[in-house]
């Protein structure tokens, strides 16, 4: 499960073989009872590469993201990360397969210190006992590293800002060493200082030689940060992009569905009512 | 950023930083035990001068030994409440822990030791019961532990058949334990001793692997101070109680629990679970997390210690009653861990507060009953001191909220 190597690569990977590709989503098909949020998604995402998922409200992006995230898993369709075809039933699998997703609403105790958040359920221990001298010093070392404006680890992480407790839920997310990291709408409650620091975390991140899917609203935040944009539209793939070569109006007429682009990668999906 | 960093950890908290800590914490709604002891320095103040005696030697080991059992039941409140859950039930598992120890020993003739456990064992699969009714079917542990009561209730009931009330022998062991078994003076020295020792050697320890980390860590000064107030406390107390009987054996127990509760809840995994799942279950689940079996954990452990608690009870009235663990016993040792400080909403509290509450709630008992006043005020005042520890709880997580530090 060891994360390989750092590269960047923008092209479209149409090769299986292709060493890099980190997670390939195939035909990812969900129902809930009679509605259909997901019918045949597939998804490439290759190290070092910040991938946006971008659709309107309903396009089945949160469905996707908790798939990935095995809050739920997928009714039909393969996912394949790191060269293994596997299942993601629960969390547990989600993290140890090596992705780390952030949701929109962080998902931090607000009542815990920073250092607590960060290593929630993953502490580090000594003769049975935590070792918060570990834990605060390794903090410090990736708090740094993501240049994160933090003055104490040892506040509540009710007591920060926005944007700080951003930082703080994607450091937790690289606490466990993943090769995914899936960020749900990380910008949606910031302001614009605060967004600027979130996307250049980002970019960290990428740097680093991770994958980044970033689900997003903003058009604005995808292309500034991105180097693929995956369009959804109604559950279904509706254009695939690279962020150097769309402008804003392109992404917004697949969005709406004003291009329905669903066709060009592969025939209609299977369950067409 | 580097230089604000360096800066931070460069300031070293001395005894200044700690009041202007101390002040912070005040004014962001954080008070932890102040209030507590506060409320029970007023309380002992009040009844001193009312009745000289209540300060007295003798009075204090009394309600020492007197909190025993309630306190060590405070402390399984404590661990429920910090889950965001309340078990009702601890008072019928007392009783039928007491039920067990009598009628297994005095009618069926089974060792001493092995009822003991037999009892502590059945308050365990009680708190596996309901464990398993919260997580399975997501029915509130409120009405659960109701369940529990009455169902417990009736067990204890059935456990004592006939008889009704059974006395325990005065010269067996249990009884002498909740009686007449106290430490002698040198052992209370060394065993404080012991612990302060253990207490500087940590807290040195902590210190020299925080400074090689490069993190920040307390002065020497303050880490010195805090062991010798240690250490004068521990030292004061006995001393003091040595001028009487003493500290009694089943008082030490309680005492240990506490301090056993504190550490596992500071200090593990565990604890830190407990404290997450309190907090918000949602984030500890996505943190990966298995919420159930810290839920199931926790009822499991409150039910044990209610267990405990009940052969304490058994052993200090030396004999099992079919009215032991009913009446008012339940809801002192829930009064008595949310007297101490510790949260109704979850996730915020701390062992020690069964200590304290029990404390505020036995000196309360011991001090009217003193002054010959009926129990008719003894309720009247632990309903009011309750409102207030309530009163105080909210109004501290509501300073929190204005202060982001919910």
């Amino acid at each position: 499960m060891t994360p390989p190597e750092p590269a960047r690569r923008l092209a479209l990977a149409e090769g299986d073989e292709n060493p890099e590709r980190i997670l390939s989503l195939r035909g990812i098909t969900k129902r809930f009872g009679a509605v259909r949020a997901l019918a045949g998604i597939d998804l490439d995402v290759h190290a070092g590469e910040v991938v946006a998922i971008v659709g309107d409200n309903g396009a089945g992006k949160s469905t996707l993201v908790k798939i990935l995230a095995g809050v739920h898993p997928q009714d039909a369709g393969s996912i394949t990360a790191f060269g293994t075809t596997t299942t993601i039933a629960n969390p547990t699998d989600s993290i140890e397969l090596g992705i780390a997703t952030v949701f929109q609403d962080l998902a931090l105790c607000d009542s815990l210190d920073v250092v607590s958040n960060l290593w929630l359920g993953q502490e580090l221990t000594r003769s049975g006992a935590l070792d918060e001298v570990a834990m605060e010093a390794r903090s410090w070392t990736l708090l740094r590293e993501l240049r994160a404006r933090l003055t104490s680890v040892r506040v509540p992480v009710a007591a920060l800002s926005g944007g700080q407790r951003q930082t703080v839920a994607i450091a937790r997310a690289l606490i466990g060493d993943p090769g995914i990291v899936v960020l749900d709408e990380p910008t949606a409650a910031l302001g614009v200082s605060q967004t600027a620091e979130v996307l250049n975390l980002i970019e960290r991140l990428r740097e680093r030689g991770l994958g980044v899917i970033l689900v997003s609203h903003n058009i604005a935040d995808v292309l500034a940060v991105a180097d693929r944009v995956v369009v959804l539209r109604l559950g279904r793939n509706n254009g695939d992009f690279l962020a150097s070569e769309i402008t804003s109006d392109t992404l917004i007429a697949a969005i709406t569905g004003a291009t329905d682009r669903s066709a060009t990668r592969r025939p209609v999906g299977e369950d067409a009512r | 950023m580097t230089g604000e960093l360096a800066r931070v950890e460069a300031a070293r908290p001395g005894i200044r930083s700690l009041l202007g800590a101390l002040r912070d914490r005040v004014r962001t709604g954080d008070l932890g035990s102040a209030p507590v002891l506060i409320g029970l320095a007023v309380i002992w103040i009040v009844f001193q001068v009312l009745n000289p005696f209540f300060l007295s030697s003798e009075n204090l080991v009394n309600l020492t030994m007197q909190s025993a059992a309630t306190g060590t039941m405070a402390i399984g409140i404590v661990l429920v409440l910090l889950v965001g859950q309340v078990d009702l039930s601890v008072g019928s598992v007392n009783g039928l822990a007491g039920a067990i120890v009598a009628v297994g020993f005095v009618q069926l003739g089974l060792p001493l030791w092995l009822v003991v456990i037999g009892a502590v064992l059945a308050g365990s699969v009680v708190g596996v019961v309901f464990g398993v009714l919260y997580t399975r079917f997501g029915v509130p542990g409120f009405v659960i532990t109701l369940a529990g009561l009455l169902a417990v209730l009736g067990l204890q009931l059935l456990v004592l058949g006939d008889a009704g009330s059974i006395n325990l022998p005065f010269g067996s062991w249990i009884v002498e334990f909740g009686q007449q078994m106290f430490l002698p003076a040198w052992l209370s020295y060394l065993i404080a001793a012991a612990c302060t020792a253990l207490y500087a050697v940590r807290g040195f320890g902590e210190r020299r692997r925080r400074l090689d980390a490069g993190l920040a860590a307390s002065s020497r000064l303050a880490t010195l101070a805090r062991t010798a107030a240690l250490g004068v406390l521990l030292g004061a107390v006995i001393s003091y109680l040595d001028r009487s009987r003493g500290i009694g054996l089943m008082f030490l127990v309680f005492i240990a629990l506490v301090t056993g509760a504190h550490i596992v809840l500071t200090r593990t995994r565990w604890g830190r679970a407990v404290y997450a799942v309190g907090g918000s279950v949602e984030a500890a689940r996505r943190a990966g997390i298995r919420v159930d079996r810290v839920f199931v954990s926790v009822f499991v452990a409150c039910s044990t210690l209610a267990a405990v608690g009940g052969v304490m009870a058994a052993a200090r009235l030396a004999g099992a009653t079919q009215s032991s663990g009913s009446g008012d016993v339940y809801l002192m040792a829930i009064a008595a861990a949310v007297i101490g400080g510790t949260s109704l909403f979850g996730g915020r509290g701390s062992a020690f507060s069964a200590l304290t509450g029990t404390l505020v709630l036995s000196s309360i008992t011991s001090g009217l009953t003193l002054l010959s006043l009926n129990s008719s005020v003894r309720y009247l005042v632990t309903g009011g001191v309750l409102v207030l520890a309530v009163i105080v709880d909210s109004i501290s997580r509501r300073t929190r909220r204005a202060a982001g530090r919910a």
